[in-house]
This record gives structure tokens, sequence and C-alpha cells, in this order.
């Protein structure tokens, strides 16, 4: 398992931090013929699964009042850069249930009113400054 | 020489410079040492008698334990001989490597499929199984007729019923060679191969083009 690992750690990339319930902006590189552009996909994270670099995670969004999903490879290579908006406080690690709802009852509370100021903290900093810069530099390359 | 033999590591899955992801299975193919070589006028046919993995030098038994040493070469866990057209010049103690692979080739792994266990015939044959409704009771995995009536009055050989399934020699024709890592004897190859991790496999390069 060791060497497989090996193998995948070469993928592996560092990039922000975020999970279910989080509100991001997903920057995706698209390939029309020679050119290559970034599309822009922001929802809310409604799974993150797998391991290695089988992770994958789910975005889903209401686009013109019709929800739509997306599912991207966590390590893709054109994956460009991901930013948390927002962390979402939820209690379950997917949110499936939100397919069910719409309106007023598909909002997720954000972690904003979190009492600990540990948490407040780490909310501020981590989830505009520090990914970014972050994810930019690995993706320059 | 177009043979080697490994070791099963496992799956995973890699990106392609385009971003498109590979499922490739990792195996570690070879150090494989030739232990012994067979001609064509000495023995009536062309092999190479290669070795591949480790094994504690105690388990071996005296008769193994010579026979490497006669070669000079470390004992190794298997030994299997490979059929070459020509042994050309290679000499005993020559060791074959994962590089006789190329990345792009096509190899042709066979191994040892997994077990399976008595496994009915929707399993094992891929039969459709009975209907749910329509006042049906204990039929939905049932194998159907097995056969005629008074004539012929008997099963016919060969005829598919459940059974013992996997643990049978299987060959993948022409798996796509992603990548060769050469310092650590790994070869990754496009899609499955048979048997569990660190199950035996041969490597061949592939007939198929």
């Amino acid at each position: 398992m060791k060497r497989i690992a090996q193998i995948e750690n070469q993928f592996v990339r560092d990039l922000p931090e975020f999970s279910s319930g989080d509100t991001v902006v997903v920057h995706y590189k698209i390939k029309e013929g020679d050119k290559e552009r970034i599309q822009v996909f922001k929802g809310t994270v409604i799974s993150r699964r797998g391991s290695g670099t089988g992770k994958s995670f789910t975005v889903r969004k209401i686009s013109s009042g019709i929800g739509v999903e997306r599912v991207f490879p966590l390590f893709s290579p054109n994956i460009d850069k991901i930013e948390r908006i927002t962390m979402g406080r939820v209690r379950r690690a997917k949110l499936y249930y939100l397919r069910g709802l719409t309106g007023k009852s598909a909002r997720i509370k954000t972690k904003l009113t979190e009492k600990t100021d540990k948490k407040k903290t780490k909310k501020t900093k981590e989830a505009k400054p520090a990914p970014a810069p972050k994810a930019e530099a690995k993706t320059e390359e | 020489m177009n043979t080697l033999i490994g070791k099963k590591l496992g799956m995973t899955r890699i990106f392609a410079e385009d971003g498109t992801a590979v499922p490739v299975t990792v195996i570690e193919a070879g150090p494989c040492p030739v232990v012994a070589v067979r001609t064509k006028e000495k023995h009536g046919y062309n092999a190479f008698q290669i070795g591949y993995g480790d094994r504690r030098v105690d388990l071996f038994t005296k008769p193994e334990v010579g026979h490497f040493k006669t070669a000079g070469v470390k004992p190794t866990r298997y030994l299997r001989e490979v059929r070459v057209p020509d042994v050309g010049e290679v000499k005993v103690g020559h060791t074959f490597k994962v590089d006789l692979f190329n990345e792009g080739e096509k190899v042709d792994v066979t191994g040892t499929s997994r077990g399976l266990g008595f496994a009915g015939v929707m399993k094992r044959h891929g039969f459709s199984g009975g209907q749910k409704t329509h006042g049906q009771s204990d039929r939905m995995r049932a194998p159907g007729s097995i056969g005629q009536a008074s004539y012929p009055s008997r099963v016919f050989k060969g005829h598919r019923m459940a059974g013992r399934m996997g643990g049978d020699t299987v060959t993948v024709l022409a798996l796509q060679v992603v990548k060769v890592i050469p310092e650590e004897n790994l070869i990754l190859v496009k899609g499955g191969v048979p048997g569990k991790a660190n199950s035996l496999l041969k490597i061949k390069k592939s007939a198929r083009k």
C-alpha cells in the first residue's frame, strides 16, 4: 500500500481545506480545441468522498431555478484553484437532503456565529487569504 | 526476451496530462535473474528459467539452494520458464528488469483470478435468473431448464451449472503500459488484472498491437 501511496502522492496537491456545507468557488480549466479557458462554478459542497487520488467532491448550486450538481476529482490537474467563501455549519457529511429542499429551507447556516474565538480566527484567516495563494502557486507550474 | 514475472500491488488512478483520470494497476515486475538457460541443442527448446521474489533463505531446501548456487544467483521465491525464439548472448546470472517494457506499449498479463467459492449460475455464467413476480417462488436466481425430456434422458456434458468459480488462470490481453518506474521496478498498466493484491503475475509483451 505504501508504494501505491507513493505513486499517488505525485498527484496530491495542496488545496485549501473545505468540507461539506462550505460554499466554494471552483476554477476549472476547460479545453476547447487549442484554447483553454477557466470556468467558475460556485456552490455548496454537499459531499466529499474517496481516498488517495480518487478523492472527489460534489458541488451543488441553483442555476436559474434548476439544481445543478457537479462532481470534481479533487486532485484533477484541471482544477485551477478552489476558494472557500463561507464555512457551513452542518451536522452530517453528506448533504443529499438539500436535493429535496428549495428556497429558504435549503440554506445552510454559516459558521460566523461560532462562539469560540479560536475557530473564528481560523475561519477568517483560512477562508480567504491563506488558501488562495497556495492554490495559485501550485497550479501555475 | 519479452516476459517478466511480478506481483500485483493494487490499483489506483492517475491523471494524464490533459486531466483525464486513468485507472491503473500497479505491478512490481522483476527484477528477474536468469537462473538457467535452456537451449535447442541441449534441451530441445530455447528458454530462460527466471526467478522472482524474496524468501527467507533458511526456507529453501538443499536442492534449491544448490540450484541457485550453481547459477550464482540469490535464491528467489518463484522460478518460471519463459520460452524464447533464441537465447542469444544472455548468460545465467543476467537480470531482466522492468525496462524491458516501454510506455505506450501493450502487454498481456496472466494471473490467477480471485476464488469466489461455490457460485450460482447468475454470478458464474451470467444467467438472467427467473421472474420476481407472476406467481413465482424460489425462482429468482434459478438456472431454469437444464435439458430436454425422455430423449435424451440425461443432461449433456459441459452444461453450465453452479459450482466453484474463480481461481482460474486468466490472461488479460493488450493492456496499455501507462508508466514504467525502473528505480522501483514498477509498471503501471491501464485497467485491471486478475487476482488479488500480492498475487503472482506474468507480464508479456502483447501479441496484439
